[in-house]
């Protein structure tokens, strides 16, 4: 399988740990990625918060750049993810919007572009069963609390491939590894990440809830597939910790991490040994594994 | 520059003008209060996102645009998901933000000068660089040793570039901007 990819401004910085693990899941399954070559920033919240325009144009020039390999396009990023397939769908339904946008960016885009993001990827297109057949260390006894936040699954119109309320995508994942995710209540609650530069007192309390939720559930990790999750939730956690007097261990892994990992890649190589809060003890606590394919 | 705005009659076209832009009818609310029940960051803003519609159901909009809740809305989209009457108040709070934008009635100057830095980086490097933004907003808003502690330990983990990433395209990302600015200034003419 080939798809185009779109990494984000985060995955070669702030979630470089995300950009390696998603190179390395993708080469244990089979997925050719594409790089887009010259891609641009998505403008993200800054650009909706500041003109309509400019915050489909900036996708736009993206998935013109997509529609031109005429690949499907993979964007791990769930804020990119989220402006890609709004722009995608309000071009689709807008004729006179898709001519402005063209004429802003100078390309020729006719909004046949597809955007997925690594849920939909992995739990659609590779499929569960090819995902169980790699795994050769199983994450037994591992008690993820699978987060979602916004972007992934909100609004549905744009995202649709899981329940708003209610997804299970990434618990089928899990389960696929040999991990055990717990039922909790804050999937889907907003971690406050746009929020924790501008107004911390804010932003820090929210993601604050969603780890005393997770832990009260007696979650042992929590799983991500965003970058600004995967920031507010362990870069800031020393802020949050301060802020609300808690002291919560929790870590927080990307998804890809823990596929690399169930798929027998060590910790080290998909950074799990960068993170803010300690995670690779937890890892080394899981069963060797009979280094066999499973299934 | 602010400006206060003449009764009824430019009232009732401004409130046009953000139903347009934000693709919804602020007279579809009823009032049932469930956007600001899901709010995750109601419990600190002055105005629930239900009061934001009032206030432009009663035509109160210079106290919408003044509404400190414009920019503490995360825009996380619950509001828009869980509302029984198909409103889209997630996009209704980008559209008021983008019209107080627009008049200089910013009454949370740190979030406006975050947004304004960071397009500025897209603008001339293509990418957003993060440790450049992060400098740019501490010293215009004065708080210089906000998140320094982060610095350090995320360039030891490779999680921080000192230089931009500066790409081929980055003049057309700039044409982009430039361009947009001027339709939409067309736009506001007709």
């Amino acid at each position: 399988m080939r798809i185009a990819y779109y990494p984000g401004c985060s995955l070669e910085t702030s979630a470089a740990e995300y950009g390696l693990s998603v190179a390395k899941t993708a080469q244990i399954l089979g997925i050719e990625l594409q790089e887009l070559p010259d891609w641009s920033c998505c403008g993200a919240t800054s650009a909706h918060s500041t003109s309509r325009l400019l915050s489909i144009a900036l996708p736009a020039r993206n998935l013109a750049l997509a529609e031109q390999e005429g690949l499907d396009l993979l964007a791990p990023c769930a804020a990119c993810y989220n402006r890609f397939r709004a722009t995608e769908r309000r071009l689709r339904r807008d004729a006179g919007l898709l001519r402005q946008v063209a004429e802003a960016i100078g390309m020729e885009y006719t909004a046949t572009s597809r955007t997925v993001s690594v849920l939909e990827l992995l739990a659609g297109s590779v499929g569960l069963e090819a995902i169980a057949s790699k795994v050769r260390r199983p994450l037994e006894g591992l008690r993820p609390a699978c987060y979602y936040g916004c972007y992934l699954v909100r609004p549905g119109e744009y995202t649709g491939f899981d329940d708003p309320e209610y997804p299970q995508s990434m618990e089928r994942i899990m389960q696929a590894l040999g991990a055990e995710p717990v039922a909790w209540s804050h999937q889907t609650e907003c971690c406050g990440a746009s929020l924790a530069t501008t107004r911390p007192e804010v932003g820090l309390k929210m993601a604050g809830e969603i780890l005393t939720s997770a832990e009260e559930r007696g979650a042992d990790s929590i799983v991500t597939a965003c970058p600004l999750c995967h920031m507010n939730l362990d870069m800031r956690r020393g802020q949050v910790q301060k802020l609300l007097g808690v002291n919560i261990t929790l870590p927080v892994y990307y998804i890809t991490q823990l596929v690399a990992v169930a798929c027998g890649e060590t910790p080290e190589s998909v950074g799990i040994d960068r993170h803010f809060v300690e995670a690779a003890g937890r890892i080394a606590m899981l069963p060797a594994g009979d280094g066999s394919t499973a299934g | 520059m602010e400006t206060t705005l003449a009764p009824s009659k430019e009232k009732k076209e401004l409130i046009r003008r953000i139903e347009r832009s934000s693709g919804t009818e602020i007279s579809r609310c009823y009032q049932c209060g469930k956007c600001s029940a899901g709010c995750p960051a109601s419990s600190g803003m002055d105005y629930t996102p239900r009061q934001v519609i009032r206030l432009l159901q009663l035509e109160m909009v210079d106290e919408a645009l003044r509404a400190g809740s414009i920019w503490l809305c995360a825009t996380c989209e619950i509001c828009t998901t869980r509302c029984p009457r198909g409103v889209d108040v997630a996009s209704l709070m980008d559209a008021l933000r983008r019209e107080a934008w627009r008049r200089g009635m910013i009454t949370d100057r740190r979030v406006a000068v975050f947004n304004d830095v960071f397009l500025k980086s897209v603008a001339r490097f293509g990418r957003v660089f993060e440790a450049g933004l992060l400098l740019e907003y501490n010293l215009k808003t004065g708080q210089l040793f906000k998140d320094t502690e982060l610095g350090l330990p995320m360039l030891q983990r490779g999680k921080m570039h000192p230089l931009p990433t500066i790409i081929r395209g980055h003049n057309a990302v700039r044409q982009i901007c430039d361009r947009v600015q001027r339709m939409e200034a067309e736009e506001r003419c007709e």
